[in-house]
């Protein structure tokens, strides 16, 4: 027992060094701007170019927009399988699935193909088009978490009778759906919305195949040019994950006390 | 013409029909129950009704508007389901104004008409309560009050106390029929517990392969059981192996014994064999005034059960249960002793 006990230590202690060291020395480094001493100067110079300030603030609309985006096609698609075609669900989690196997850039080059200037629909003719376009590809990567945690918390909840119980009461099928079983999934979709707003903040490929002027590229273009900024943004970067995954925790114990359960 | 009928409806899911040919009309204020086994149908026939399934074939009629076609939130009425079903996100009060929302009462109404509810139910003081701090027969009063809270016209109880534990489970059904009694709602009662559709129903169908086997109030169904399958369905029963004697005098033999069913033998020939069914409390040990047919048996097993005492007689091959009231100053009578039984030939139902 008591053996079995100590290499859990050593392979819990192994595993924190694993992980924690690369992010204490990528810490250590982003202080070392300042020769001789530890300061916040790297971080005072990235936070203050407008260009992070442009490229964030870009991320985190898009992130937004794919949020909103994910919620309206992924819910009303996860309820209506589970309510109406639960013979669909292996399929729909199956399609849901794919943007994991399937690289982002194939994916771009796909829409870059299909929605091209010459294409029947240009979305990359203009600015808009294309951050529509970029929308619909982060929505796209996002749906294997945004569906499972949705489907995960309709799962928790009588979908099919408090469904009944609405209609019974004259609701439409909008009502229900704003006003019984968003509600009632929020904590779900709050998980697949910091999911979802984590993998937009830090996406590279997309953003940088369209030319948008997005977080990921800004990321990648300090990391090419300078020493201790990257290394600031890294973990400026790792601290928004984390803050998400903070968040996701926090409102999924908000779940255990607010009702919940039928 | 009754206020709902169901008229010649079928439901089919596939090739596997459940309903067949079912046809009820319910009176306007009258508590219906379906009474029957799981798969029998009836918990289909009250989808039907609700609008949650729609027949194969057939009409349904409320207030004498055919609803058959209509969707469920356009038919006002009210149901309550045996998973509660009350809206994890809202108060009690939210629940049981959510109805009158959806059809954009004014606000004034909807508050009045949620305290007077919840002072139906009994639990005035609950409105702020969400469902998951309640009792399961709470939670079941408060889909109650939601269900009623629009006003419906037709009041749909899809078996509400199964999932309740047996003492909140008598004393809600007495609560739902006097609530049903005080608004004079029309309401149907899903259950396969027949202690509950003979307690609180005016009128109970029993359903079997998805048809109506008898319509009847709980006196005639317990009483007059129609089919061998209401018999055996509701209440313990005995059945007896005769055989026609004579035809003309209604004399039909049991077990070497002759018991005179005059008038009731519908054309049996002498030789046919029926099935004679008496209910337990319809038997008397020993021979008793006023029942006119006996048997001779001896005691097989006697379970004291406080104020009954139930005795089981073994009358050759047939056991026959019955029961008498205990009787402090005789003992109860001891396995193996010779018995008579008697009954009223009157008491006898012929199973078809």
């Amino acid at each position: 027992m008591k053996r079995n006990s100590l290499w859990s230590w050593i392979v819990l202690v192994l595993a924190v060094l694993y992980f924690a060291l690369p992010l204490i020395g990528t810490f250590e480094f982003s202080l070392k701007m300042r020769r001789g001493v530890y300061s916040f100067d790297a971080y005072r110079v990235v936070l203050s170019d407008p260009r992070f300030q442009s490229t964030f603030l870009y991320s985190v609309t898009m992130a937004l927009c794919t949020i909103a985006l994910g919620i309206v096609i992924v819910v009303p698609t996860a309820y209506w399988v589970r309510l109406k075609l639960p013979r669909w669900r292996p399929i729909i989690e199956f399609i849901t699935l794919l943007p994991l196997v399937i690289p982002p850039i194939v994916v771009v080059f796909g829409y870059i193909r299909l929605y091209n200037t010459s294409s029947w629909l240009p979305l990359t003719g203009s600015a808009w088009g294309t951050n529509v376009l970029l929308a619909f590809g982060y929505a796209t990567l996002s749906l294997p978490y945004m569906y499972r945690a949705v489907d995960t918390g309709l799962r928790a909840i009588d979908v099919a009778t408090l469904t009944e119980a609405a209609q019974s009461l004259g609701a439409s099928w909008l009502t229900i759906m704003a006003r019984v079983i968003l509600p009632n999934v929020s904590v779900a979709v709050m998980s697949g919305a910091f999911l979802t707003f984590a993998i937009v903040i830090g996406e590279f490929v997309m953003a940088a195949l369209l030319s948008r002027p997005a977080f990921g590229p800004y990321m990648q273009l300090l990391g090419a040019n300078r020493a201790y900024e990257p290394a600031a943004l890294a973990v400026i970067a790792f601290a928004i994950t984390w803050l998400c995954m903070g968040l996701i925790q926090l409102v999924s114990r908000f779940s255990k006390v607010a009702p919940a359960r039928i | 013409m009754a206020f709902l009928e169901i008229r010649n409806i079928q439901k089919s899911f596939g090739p596997a029909q459940v309903v067949r040919d079912f046809n009820l009309g319910v009176e306007s204020g009258e508590f219906v129950s379906f009474l029957g086994p799981s798969g029998c149908g009836k918990t289909t026939v009250l989808r039907m009704v609700a609008g949650f399934e729609e027949p194969s074939l057939g009409n349904i009629l409320i207030g004498g508007r055919d609803v058959t076609r209509l969707k469920p939130n356009q038919r006002n009425i009210g149901m309550v389901f045996q998973a509660y079903a009350l809206f994890p996100n809202m108060t009690v009060a939210q629940n049981i104004a959510f109805g009158l929302k959806v059809a954009r009462a004014p606000q004034a109404e909807i508050r009045g008409r949620v305290d007077a509810m919840l002072a139906l139910i009994k639990l005035p003081e609950l409105g702020d309560r969400y469902p998951y701090q309640l009792s399961g027969g709470q939670q079941q009063r408060v889909a109650l009050a939601r269900a009623l809270a629009p006003r419906p016209k037709l009041l749909l109880l899809d078996e509400p106390l199964s999932a309740l534990d047996a003492k909140v489970r008598v004393s809600l059904r007495e609560e739902i029929r006097a609530i049903q009694k005080e608004l004079g709602i029309t309401t149907i009662f899903v259950t396969h517990d027949q202690e509950e559709a003979l307690s609180i129903s005016d009128r109970i169908v029993v359903m079997y392969g998805g048809k109506a086997e008898q319509v009847g109030t709980p006196f005639e169904i317990y009483n007059r059981p129609a089919t061998r399958f209401v018999a055996n369905f509701v209440g313990t029963l005995n059945v007896l192996e005769g055989t026609v004697m004579d035809p003309a005098a209604g004399f039909v033999e049991v077990h070497e014994e002759k018991v005179s069913l005059a008038g009731r033998l519908n054309g049996a020939k002498a030789g046919d064999r029926l099935s004679l069914a008496l209910r337990p409390e319809a038997i008397a040990l020993g021979r008793r005034p006023g029942y006119d047919s006996s048997l001779k048996g001896r005691i097989g097993e006697v379970h004291f059960l406080g104020s009954v005492i139930r005795v089981r007689v073994e009358l050759g091959d047939s056991v026959v249960s019955l029961d008498t009231f205990n009787n402090p100053s005789s003992p109860p009578p001891a396995v193996g002793d010779p018995a008579e039984i008697s009954f009223s030939s009157a008491d006898v139902n012929i199973l078809h």
